[in-house]
């Protein structure tokens, strides 16, 4: 029996009895207990513990609302409606889960602009990067088929418009639109299929976020200033130093979520989705929901032929390589220095990149042609689409590679442990501050 | 201890989660020809609003007199009136004024019976097709949700009602059988002016005004769109206290935690 491993903790019998036959206590021991963290996080770090928890929550509401929903076009709208009405905390299921996919990606956007302000997708963690990004597409994809199950009119004219993007590829387009649909309209065989897959997809999330999180507790996480923990003194153990910070921010997350869900319930969502959905009705406006605004800006920013690709096609590939660069961003940063602390021009460009996709966003909520500014004729939507859109490019592209080679950066300090504890000479010291009684 | 550094900290979160929210917010549809629905003050509104419940059951009366030839309702149920303050009683006698189509019975035969509390509101019209075919062409939208389908809400609901305007302007041609409203898109509206000066003898002795009506009418739209609204506001503020507390207690914990550090 010596081959056995010994729980590290103390435990009952029962906790031992498991233990030397499924580490499973052993491995929360080392993975969340035990799991040396660097000593400096500060709160940006608390989002990946608010997206496991967000996910989790989509995930419960969700089972508990397709106890209640049926995919079918001629029920689908009443179904909700019989959640919102009959159903015993219907309303707070479905505002939980509507709200709860907003919350989702406003943290999941600051989770990744918090990776790219403190290069957290340096070598060594470019796999785990790639997983995030991996997981943001899945997000997408669930998001989106999420909206269609509803069937308001948003729900039937947004399904057909994104799907009909596929169009655009040439030669084998329409059929592969046909194949999305099962059919040739969005009806009822894509309502089915969007709400199978709807109900897949987030279980296929989980898997890569155990991947995110296997990958993270291989190289260990980064940290503000960006640099590895030199030894024992450079790192806390999880818990209690993080679980109880990552509590602490959690409950603010929740506090702030429960009052949009409790007192402003519709803020994000669109009103024309709670028209039912008519096929024979075009809405005004066809919007998606907020956190697709900057990608449809992207999408619409095209709207010129560029050699043998029109601009269909054109805005379709603008748009999937707008996310699609993220992938190689740790081999376009050619910036040995992670933290954007030590790099005095990209932080700069990090901020112009934040208010870029807010740009961005703005561009997307509105047509193309309506102007910017009621008396300023030349300025369109359309005309701050195809900034911001040369900028996202830009930014990746060209600025992230040129700056490697050419940027300028500040001496980094020896030790995560030297500007906490002693040297206040560095010029970490003021930045780390925070952490000292934290 | 550097709570001016934390406090930026947070307010760097919720500035980050604020600017989100103003994009969001951006993609409001641009109705370019309506006119903008002035704001209202609504019992409803806010975190401790509450429903005006007199208002809501004259605008039930106004619904059932005028509204409900030609507008269904298809989400509510006879019974939901009960949170009204109807009692089981004038629920029944409410329902118990319309048919409803039931069966088979035993015969196989399908026999009209008065509706009861458990049926839906009885639709005035049995498809679309006929809606149409007695409007002059146009299909009167259902009711149920129409204080949250539109941008501008109860607000708008109002302003549509009180903002016929007889005589209009003299570049809009009006199309045959429609009526002039500037807040309607387009301006041309097939429904006519629906509400007139005591054109209505309210049950309460309410002085029937156009405005009176339409607030009524407006208010009762809001109660069928978000009937849970009361329950939600008042769980909310429990739950929201629950959390502020909490996270005094954690922001405590996680301190005395960090503080062995040193």
């Amino acid at each position: 029996m010596s081959a056995h491993t010994q729980p590290s903790g103390t435990g009952s019998g029962l906790v031992k009895w498991i233990d030397s036959r499924l580490p499973v206590f052993t491995y929360l021991q080392k993975e969340y207990g035990e799991f040396p963290a660097p000593r400096n996080f500060n709160y940006w770090w608390n989002f990946g513990a608010i997206l496991s928890f967000m996910l989790v929550l989509m995930i419960f509401t969700g089972i508990f609302l397709a106890m209640q929903y049926t995919p079918h076009v001629d029920f689908a709208f009443d179904s909700v409606e019989r959640i919102m009405r009959d159903v015993n905390y219907g309303w707070l299921l479905r505002y939980m889960h509507a709200n709860g996919a907003s919350f989702f990606f406003i943290a999941v956007y600051i989770h990744i602009f918090r990776g790219l302000y403190y290069g957290s997708y340096k070598n060594p963690r470019e796999l785990l990067w790639i997983f995030g990004v991996v997981i943001l597409v899945l997000m997408m994809a669930t998001a989106f088929m999420g909206y269609v199950l509803p069937w308001g009119q948003l729900s039937l004219w947004g399904a057909t418009v994104i799907t009909s993007l596929f169009s655009a590829i040439p030669l084998v387009g329409d059929s592969i639109v046909t194949w999305l649909w099962g059919g040739f309209a969005v009806d009822n065989s894509t309502l089915n299929r969007f709400f199978s897959l709807h109900f897949l997809l987030p279980f296929v999330i989980v898997g890569v976020v155990a991947l995110h999180v296997i990958a993270l507790h291989v190289t260990g996480s980064n940290n503000p200033l960006g640099i590895d923990p030199k030894g024992p003194q450079d790192t806390i153990p999880f818990h209690p130093y993080y679980t109880a910070k990552d509590s602490f921010g959690l409950a603010i997350w929740i506090t702030l979520f429960a009052a949009v869900v409790f007192f402003a319930p519709n803020f994000f969502g669109e009103p024309e989705n709670y028209v039912r959905a008519n096929p024979l009705v075009t809405p005004a406006e066809i919007v998606p929901e907020w956190y697709f605004l900057p990608f449809f800006a992207i999408l619409r920013a095209v709207n010129f032929d560029v050699l043998f690709i029109d601009a269909k096609l054109g805005g379709v590939i603008a748009m999937f390589g707008s996310i699609l660069v993220l992938f190689v961003v740790p081999w376009l940063d050619r910036s040995k220095v992670r933290s954007a602390r030590f790099r005095p021009v990209y932080k700069w460009f990090f901020w112009i990149l934040v208010l870029d996709c807010l740009l961005l966003g703005f561009v997307g909520g509105h047509p193309p042609d309506e102007k910017v500014f009621e008396g300023i004729e030349g300025l369109k939507f359309i005309n701050l689409g195809h900034l911001g859109t040369a900028w996202y490019f830009f930014h990746f592209l060209v600025l992230l590679p040129l700056l490697g080679m050419f940027e300028k950066t500040r001496p980094l300090p020896t030790s995560i442990a030297e500007p906490v504890l002693g040297g206040g000479q560095s010029a970490a010291g003021a930045a780390a501050k925070p952490m000292e009684k934290a | 201890m550097d709570i001016g550094k934390k406090l930026s900290h947070v307010v760097a979160i919720a500035a980050v989660a604020g600017l989100t929210l103003v994009a969001g917010t951006g993609s409001v549809i641009a109705s370019g020809e309506a006119k903008h629905p002035e704001a209202q003050d609504w019992s409803f509104a806010g975190p401790f609003g509450k429903f005006d419940v007199a208002s809501i059951q004259r605008g039930l009366q106004n619904y059932i007199e005028n509204c409900s030839a030609c507008h269904s309702m298809n989400q509510l149920a006879y019974r939901n009136l009960s949170s009204l303050g109807f009692n089981e009683d004038e629920v029944k006698e409410i329902a118990s004024q319309y048919e409803v189509t039931d069966g088979p019975d035993d015969n196989g035969d399908m026999f009209d019976r008065p509706a009861r509390p458990s049926d839906k509101f009885v639709l005035p019209f049995p498809n679309e097709q006929a809606a149409r075919a007695s409007n002059n062409g146009a299909f009167p939208p259902d009711l149920s949700l129409l204080a949250k389908a539109n941008p501008g809400g109860p607000d708008y609901i109002f302003a549509l009602l009180t903002g016929f305007v007889e005589e209009p302007p003299e570049d809009v041609e009006l199309a045959e059988g429609m009526n002039y409203n500037p807040f309607f898109g387009g301006g041309q509206i097939a429904m006519a002016p629906p509400l007139f000066e005591d054109g209505i003898e309210y049950s309460d002795g309410t002085p029937a005004t156009i405005e009176q009506q339409a607030r009524d009418v407006a208010n009762f739209l809001q109660w069928a769109a978000e009937p849970e609204m009361e329950d939600r506001k008042r769980i909310g503020w429990k739950v929201v206290l629950f959390l502020l507390v909490l996270s005094a207690l954690l922001y405590a914990a996680k301190r005395q935690t960090w503080a062995r550090l040193h």
